[in-house]
């Protein structure tokens, strides 16, 4: 594990107050971000975060969780398709991330993607993921970013991945005692606004987690931050508000989302925010004057600034461990 | 000396420019003369200029000029484009006078307008 700090995501912009020069906002929210090229693990417990780097107690902590665990990898921003500066082979880099998941020393029991698996809708981007992912020998599941659902409203991506999906692809499904939530919020997106669920999903989100017991562990996946990010640059959901209200009666919410190419994590409550790696191209830190384009770095630095989610739920403890590890 | 031969140069060329062009296009020669920067560079998630202004009968074209496509909508799906990769353009002819406030369906966040007068 590359453990030097080759490419700074703190995005300086959402540490409002900073007292001690540490990079800890002791009057808003705890913030954790993982360090890119380093890695991080976080558990949440009772609203507590604690954060270990990869390769201290990471591994004890995750040994002693083996009872009644499930564990799952989240992939997000293949762009397949994708062939400028800052990442001229796509196809490269998602089969890293599919050789780092087959290299877990506990194999997750499925995939979560989080969006963005072509750059631009076409069937072929769409085969090529496919075909890269099939080596995992995985369940695979969905949610649409905005360039899977370019001109068609999403049908191609529902024919595809979202056969028993609601709507517009949204779905729920459980496994191992956790409920886990698809969401879509990159479709009817009005001008000046965000990311967007609207009111069909809502209400079907509100009757999907009704006879819930307040004990079951959630977790919501979807393309757009369900937090705002940095809505300056779209990096917000306009309605999650009224998504996150149904789901303040449970203990454990955790919320993984894609889109912004860097991993971030923000505690509030009972629920855990957390966004991805892209397998693709890095984007910069919220707010930097070059603007959210791809970032292109250094060629040897580029496998450092992308990479996968390790997540890890322990039966009773109500905690979710989120490992973010980069390709190399 | 370089400005005589310009100046030389455009008074030989000019006339027989103009005239062919009236001849062979005469209704684009005139359609011509009443716009001159029709085109919206999207560059960087924005649109430039952010408000164009444009007499009726004009054909805005918007290229892309970021790594990642976008769409031009209309606000009130007037015109739509297709989805845009990098250098990919989209026109649209504008016939009447009005303001039309467009945006990136990928990208709400980037708005733009065209003023028809």
């Amino acid at each position: 594990m590359e453990k030097k700090k080759l490419f700074d995501p703190n995005p300086s912009g959402l540490i409002e107050h900073d007292h001690n020069k540490d990079g800890i906002d002791r009057r808003g929210f705890l913030k954790c971000m993982a360090w890119a090229g380093t890695g991080a693990l976080c558990v949440m417990g009772g609203g507590v975060l604690k954060s270990y780097g990869l390769g201290s107690q990471t591994g004890s902590e995750m040994k002693s969780h083996k009872m009644g665990h499930l564990s799952f990898v989240q992939i997000s921003d293949s762009h397949m398709g994708f062939n400028k500066p800052a990442n001229p082979d796509v196809i490269a880099t998602l089969k890293a991330a599919v050789d780092k998941i087959n290299a877990l020393p506990e194999q997750p029991e499925f995939i979560l993607h989080t969006g963005d698996i072509s750059h631009l809708s076409k069937p072929s981007e769409f085969d090529n993921v496919d075909q890269i992912l099939k080596a995992t020998n995985k369940e695979i599941f969905f949610v649409p970013g905005e360039h899977d659902v370019l001109n068609d409203d999403g049908a191609m991506f529902r024919e595809r991945y979202g056969k028993n999906s609601k709507g517009q692809g949204w779905y729920s499904f459980d496994k191992n005692g956790v409920h886990f939530i698809g969401l879509v919020n990159v479709m009817n997106l009005k001008a000046g606004g965000l990311g967007t669920l609207g009111n069909e999903q809502l209400e079907w989100l509100e009757a999907d987690v009704k006879h819930l017991k307040r004990s079951t562990p959630i977790v919501v996946f979807a393309h757009i931050p369900l937090w705002s990010v940095y809505p300056q640059w779209g990096w917000g959901t306009d309605d999650s508000a009224q998504a996150l209200s149904y789901l303040k009666k449970f203990g454990s919410v955790a919320v993984l989302n894609g889109h912004i190419h860097q991993t971030m994590q923000k505690v509030e409550g009972n629920v855990t925010f957390h966004t991805a790696f892209s397998t693709a191209f890095p984007q910069p830190a919220p707010g930097a004057p070059e603007g959210p384009g791809p970032l292109k770095v250094p060629a040897e630095h580029l496998r450092s600034v992308l990479g996968i989610t390790d997540v890890n739920y322990v039966q009773g403890r109500h905690a979710l461990g989120l490992v973010d590890a980069p390709l190399v | 000396m370089k400005r005589k031969l310009f100046v030389g140069t455009l008074a030989v060329v000019l006339p027989l420019a103009i005239s062919g062009v009236l001849l062979l296009h005469p209704t684009r020669a005139r359609s011509e003369d009443k716009s001159s920067a029709t085109e919206v560079r999207i560059d960087n998630f924005n649109f430039g200029p952010e408000t164009l202004t444009v007499p009726t009968n004009s054909t805005v074209n918007w290229v892309n000029k970021d790594d990642v496509p976008h769409v031009i909508a209309s606000n009130d799906s007037l015109f739509k484009s297709k989805a845009l990769d990098t250098d990919e353009k989209y026109s649209f002819t504008f016939t009447k006078a009005g303001t039309y406030p467009y945006y990136c369906s990928v990208h709400p966040k980037m708005v733009g307008k065209i003023v028809v007068q």
